[in-house]
């Protein structure tokens, strides 16, 4: 049907071919635990990833969520562990620090008219820098509900394990899919994405867009940070440093275009769990270096956007002819 | 002042950018059930008096009134909101969505803040097929023809607002037959009681379908008149204000004696692309190519420039066998080439006019050559002055000039190259009738000094008066050579439709 289902179905295909390949050479690959675990161990990468694929989506970047996660992890655990806070409040700030964080950066790209591009990254190095004055040190953290959340889990036969943040992710992916796609605001994000003055002549509030997308992305990493939190259990300044890029990676590799308005945010779901079967792997073959985790993702963001322009060239020349 | 005589009126609009005064206490009238064609040149007013009325712009004095009641048109939005709706030249729709949501963008029928997708697509489905377009909803716009993405966009204005409809130079991608089908589309809307205001430049459509006419020059408002009692020479004449000789002697059958054969295409032609055609062009003549749209002519003049290479057939420049396989190649034998597409393959946007004089030049120098700064401010005022560029310094950026100035900018870039072969794909096209004019006598003025020109052009009336033979294309392929008494739009109009009354040739 529509062309920007393809990509979507090539990464599903391919997703399930590694998949069984994988299961060929180690059949434990195939197993609930293994599935559980790829869920809660990406989970923070997952709820960036659905931030950035609005950020996308809406024709834009934003290279701050690596920073924003450690910055947040920090934060949490310094109000926790030395201020005594409890966990939720922690939680609460950190939240709307993000929010505002983002909506100023939404509105210097909305209003300066600077790239998006230059204002995360400014916005990166600004989180990244709060976050080493706060402290330089990985604070741990030591409290009861951390634990309780840690024990949250279903378990599923097989000896698999669904853990909160696995599940926190897969909600975050399912209430983002339908925010996207069966939304008002979900359409401007489109809009914005295919031809921003069209959107504009067409009545689609651009700025208030504009400032949602970039606060939608901060606030989800800001708990991707938290979710990171509550998997290592502490806060440190350079945790996540370059999870941006895993983010963008796994939303181009889910079959969303660069240059936005078009894409699916089931597809950045697949692009993430493509990203973990690749780290699962490794992990299993036992003598790989983990290094090559970034030569088979180099690989395959190259394929897709190889292949994406493909498509997108094929089906103009179709236009064209007809 | 609650019933009006009119739906949308403006009066005494002014409007002030800096001190240059882009509308001078402007008065329009738009009445519900007629179809109002705003004319002009470029740079008469008409674009910001339609910024003004749609809510883009917001006048430095006078008043809009909707339905007799003063409005404040902030933004679109609001305009939307006072039954306004506009159609701009390049659909201003979005190609990555789908036709429905193209069409209810902003006001889609949700329930519990998610939209109804199906029930958003059978109510497209409906509103799609009293405009006579019988597509799936659900498909993307962007799979669709300009003409069909055009008549959406008036669905949604008409749909979303419902009273005015502005049509901002619809038809300047379109071909005839998509053209009468639009005029069916307004005709059907004006019948219903909607107020349409249509901008255009093209006279004889203004004709076709226009009740009423307002005529701006310079900021300032000409006559506000209908169309009845008015002919094509009243119309060109208020717009610019002076009488103009448009039309040139019809047919160069003048026995000037042809140059030499500068140009010798044999059975070239480019797979897919066009098919391989035999052409002879002679110093001091211009080849004037006709066609509709898509019948291969920009095809041509790409592959004889170089841009696309031939992949078969041979080129003989001066009657030495030469290879012409990249633009490069092409400006070496000093061809020249001013594109269709004037916006996105012609001009360097945010380059000074300067620049975009010196640049093909500059080019064919080569990297080690540079013209340094008095050079290009010798060469850019030469041509700025010959050609009459009306801009008002040289160093400022060309996307502000006009259209006509652009083209005479590209022009001017190719003629500083010292060309002996130009070829010019739509000179013409949407630009205002005064640098019309002046392209066409730059036209003659280079055939007369000896350079070989290939001119495609929709206008048959101007390929007729500055060719001395004319090339038909139709389905890619050359299709007729005409010459002589042949030289006439009739012969030519039967040229291109032949097909029609089955296999010939």
């Amino acid at each position: 049907m529509s062309r920007s289902l393809r990509p979507l179905l090539a990464t599903a295909v391919i997703f399930a071919i590694a998949y069984a390949l994988a299961v060929l050479q180690f059949p434990a690959m195939f197993s609930t635990r293994v599935l559980g675990n790829f869920l809660t161990d990406n989970a923070f990468l997952g709820i960036t990833a659905v931030g950035m694929t609005f950020v996308i989506l809406s024709g834009g970047i934003d290279l701050s969520v690596g920073a924003v996660i450690g910055f947040t992890g920090v934060l949490v655990a310094v109000l926790i562990s030395w201020a005594g806070w409890h966990p939720l409040t922690a939680f609460a700030l950190a939240l709307s620090i993000a929010a505002i964080f983002g909506g100023v950066m939404g509105l210097a790209i909305h209003y300066l008219q600077v790239p998006a591009f230059i204002v995360t990254l400014a916005g990166m190095f600004l989180a990244r820098g709060g976050a080493s004055v706060i402290t330089q040190d990985s604070v741990p953290i030591n409290h009861e509900f951390y634990d309780w959340i840690s024990q949250l889990i279903i378990r599923l036969p097989g000896g698999g394990r669904l853990s909160f943040i696995g599940l926190l992710m897969v909600a975050v992916f399912i209430v983002g899919a339908l925010v996207a796609h069966r939304t008002k605001f979900g359409s401007y994000v489109y809009a914005l994405g295919g031809n921003p003055v069209s959107a504009s002549l067409m009545g689609v509030p651009v700025a208030r867009t504009t400032v949602a997308v970039y606060t939608l992305s901060s606030v989800l990493a800001a708990l991707a940070g938290i979710v990171f939190s509550l998997y290592t259990s502490a806060g440190y300044p350079l945790a996540a440093v370059g999870v941006e890029l895993d983010a963008i990676s796994a939303v181009v590799i889910g079959g969303t275009l660069l240059t936005g308005g078009y894409g699916f945010v089931l597809g950045t779901f697949i692009g993430v769990m493509l990203l973990g079967l690749v780290q699962t792997y490794i992990i299993f073959d036992g003598t790989l270096s983990s290094w090559w985790t970034k030569i088979v993702i180099g690989a395959l963001l190259f394929l897709f956007i190889v292949l994406q322009r493909l498509i997108f060239a094929a089906s103009a020349q179709g236009e064209k002819a007809s | 002042m609650s019933s009006s005589e009119y739906a949308l009126e403006a009066r005494g609009i002014v409007k002030i950018f800096g001190n240059h005064v882009a509308l001078d206490a402007v008065d329009f009238g738009l009445r519900a059930g007629e179809v109002h064609a705003l004319l002009g040149e470029n740079g008469a007013g008409k674009s910001t008096l339609i910024k003004i009325l749609t809510g883009a712009y917001q006048p430095d004095g006078g008043t809009v009134l909707a339905a007799g009641a003063q409005v404040h048109l902030d933004n679109p939005q609001q305009a939307q909101a006072h039954g306004i709706g506009t159609v701009y030249q390049e659909v201003n729709l979005l190609p990555n969505r789908s036709v429905a949501e193209n069409l209810f963008l902003g006001h889609q029928p949700t329930r519990f803040g998610l939209v109804r997708r199906r029930k958003m697509e059978a109510d497209a489905r409906l509103i799609l097929k009293r405009y006579g377009l019988d597509i799936d909803p659900s498909s993307e716009l962007g799979a669709h023809s300009v003409a069909v993405q055009q008549i959406v966009a008036i669905a949604r204005a008409v749909e979303l607002s419902g009273k005015v409809l502005i049509l901002d130079e619809p038809t300047a991608s379109l071909d005839r037959n998509e053209v009468e089908r639009l005029f069916e589309i307004i005709r059907d809307l004006k019948a219903h009681g909607l107020a349409i205001v249509f901008i255009t430049h093209f006279l004889d459509q203004v004709f076709a379908i226009a009740d009423r006419v307002t005529i701006l020059r310079n900021g300032k408002l000409v006559e506000t008149r209908a169309l009845d009692d008015m002919t094509r020479t009243d119309v060109v004449r208020l717009m610019l204000g002076k009488d103009v000789a448009f039309s040139g002697a019809t047919g160069v059958e003048d026995a000037r004696p042809m140059g030499e054969v500068l140009l010798d295409f044999a059975n070239y032609g480019r797979k897919r692309s066009v098919h391989p055609f035999n052409l002879t062009i002679h110093k001091g003549e211009v080849i004037g190519v006709a066609g509709l749209l898509g019948s291969g002519r920009t095809e041509m003049a790409r592959i004889m420039f170089g841009a696309d290479a031939a992949d078969e057939g041979t080129v003989k420049v001066a009657g030495k066998p030469a290879s012409i396989a990249r633009p490069t190649d092409a400006i070496g034998h000093g061809f020249g080439f001013c594109p269709e597409d004037r916006k996105a393959e012609g001009i360097f946007g945010d380059l000074s006019v300067r620049e975009n004089i010196i640049i093909a030049l500059q080019g064919k120098l080569g990297w080690f050559s540079a013209l340094n700064r008095d050079e290009q401010m010798e060469i850019a005022g030469r041509f700025g002055e010959s050609m009459d560029i009306r801009a008002a310094s040289l160093d400022m950026p060309i996307k502000l000039l006009s259209g006509g100035n652009q083209q005479k900018v590209i022009l001017s870039r190719w003629l500083a190259t010292d060309p002996a072969f130009l070829i010019l794909d739509e000179p013409t096209r949407g630009i205002d009738v005064g640098a019309h004019a002046e392209i066409v006598r730059t036209i003659n003025r280079l055939r007369d000094e000896g350079l070989a020109l290939v001119v495609i052009s929709s206008e048959l009336d101007e390929v007729v008066a500055y060719s001395s033979r004319i090339v038909v294309m139709r389905d890619r392929e050359m299709v007729a050579e005409l010459s002589g008494e042949n030289i006439n739009p009739g012969v030519i109009v039967q040229a291109i439709a032949n097909h029609r009354e089955g296999p010939s040739t």
